[in-house]
């Protein structure tokens, strides 16, 4: 799991890199990929995907917008490469696969799985923007 | 002036003003939906920052914003690196081995070589995606093939992760929940086409292998 999650900081690296994000932003980026990582690989096991994924992301938001007071820049560019491990790239490919091998159970339920997955995302993000901006400025008063 | 308005979404800004000489002034600025250059997103963000604090004058902020406009972003060799990075990680990540990692290292700076001279200057968007699907699973079975790697599904997952087009993604989601439908809709379709457009690549290349097998 530890190797794992190294990856997954290295991996957010590469992609802030090619999304062009500033520098000094790297590490930051890297530990909230990492972290998000971190949780799902906790988390997998007992819960289904999606569920993980949920928690992982919301986690991830919740450090990016952290991160984002804290350096007083756009929350979009810790959010970016942030989420990218829990995007489901793993799911769209084993669809494809299934598809051209003619298995189309399987493909249908790794494809749904992958839209789950995408879902989770999409609510962990609407739910942890909904917090007031007060949460994360604690610090600063 | 004695009358603004503004009308903002994330692929356009629509602005009118009035004033006494012209009664209605209207102008309408298009955002095109591509790009990621979160590092002009953090420098226009400074500078509002050093607008809000009055530390220039009109003609200074438009200076800025050209000096911004013109950055150069990451050269090609950091690009490339940077997809190699996120392939080979990735592919560790999803469980492959530490030899699948050399071999979708190797296949993501091919696939960014391939992006920047091909698909970026000639291709199409959904093209693109078909096309780069494609060859990162081509790399990933020649390869597989020369016995660089073992499991080629992991080796393939890492290699098209960075195709998977983060920013439009995420921006559709924030979009969509910031009530700005419009945008976000745009920007999800964008999004979701591109996975397809990925999936349909590796698929490709995986139906050609295997009519050439039989």
């Amino acid at each position: 799991m530890i190797g794992q999650v190294t990856a997954a900081v290295i991996g957010t690296i590469g992609f802030s890199i090619l999304y062009s994000v500033p520098k000094g932003y790297y590490p930051y980026c890297g530990f909230i990929g990492g972290a998000g990582w971190l949780i799902y690989c906790l988390l997998f096991p007992a819960c289904s995907a999606p569920e993980a994924t949920l928690f992982a992301a919301a986690a991830v938001v919740i450090l990016s917008r952290f991160f984002a007071v804290r350096k007083r820049c756009p929350v979009t560019i810790f959010l970016i490469s942030g989420i990218i491990p829990l995007v489901p790239g793993g799911g769209v490919y084993w669809t494809a696969y299934y598809i051209v091998m003619g298995e189309m159970e399987l493909a249908s339920e790794t494809g749904f799985m992958a839209l789950k997955v995408a879902v989770a995302i999409v609510l962990a993000i609407v739910f942890i923007f909904q917090l007031p901006q007060k949460l994360f400025r604690k610090q600063e008063k | 002036m004695e009358s603004s308005n503004a009308f903002v979404l994330s692929n356009g800004i629509f602005v009118t003003s009035g004033g006494v000489s012209e009664e209605v002034f209207a102008k309408v600025q298009n955002i095109p939906v591509s790009g990621s250059h979160l590092d002009r997103v953090e420098a226009v963000n400074q500078l509002s920052r050093e607008i809000a604090e009055g530390r220039y004058a009109v003609g200074e902020v438009r200076e800025k914003l050209e000096q911004i406009r013109r950055m150069p972003g990451k050269t090609r060799k950091m690009r490339i690196l940077g997809s190699g990075l996120g392939s080979g990680a990735f592919c560790y990540v999803y469980g492959g081995t530490l030899q699948d990692c050399m071999a979708a290292f190797l296949a993501g700076l091919l696939l960014y070589v391939f992006v920047i001279w091909v698909s970026e200057p000639h291709l199409k968007k959904m093209m693109s995606g078909i096309a780069g699907g494609a060859v990162a699973t081509a790399a990933c079975m020649v390869l597989h093939r020369l016995g660089i790697g073992q499991n080629l599904d992991r080796m393939v997952i890492g290699s098209i992760i960075p195709l998977v087009p983060g920013v439009a993604f995420t921006n559709a989601i924030r979009d969509i929940a910031d009530e700005d439908y419009i945008a976000g809709t745009v920007r999800m379709i964008d999004a979701l086409l591109v996975f397809f457009c990925i999936a349909m690549g590796v698929g490709l290349v995986y139906t050609v292998k295997q009519r050439m097998m039989f």
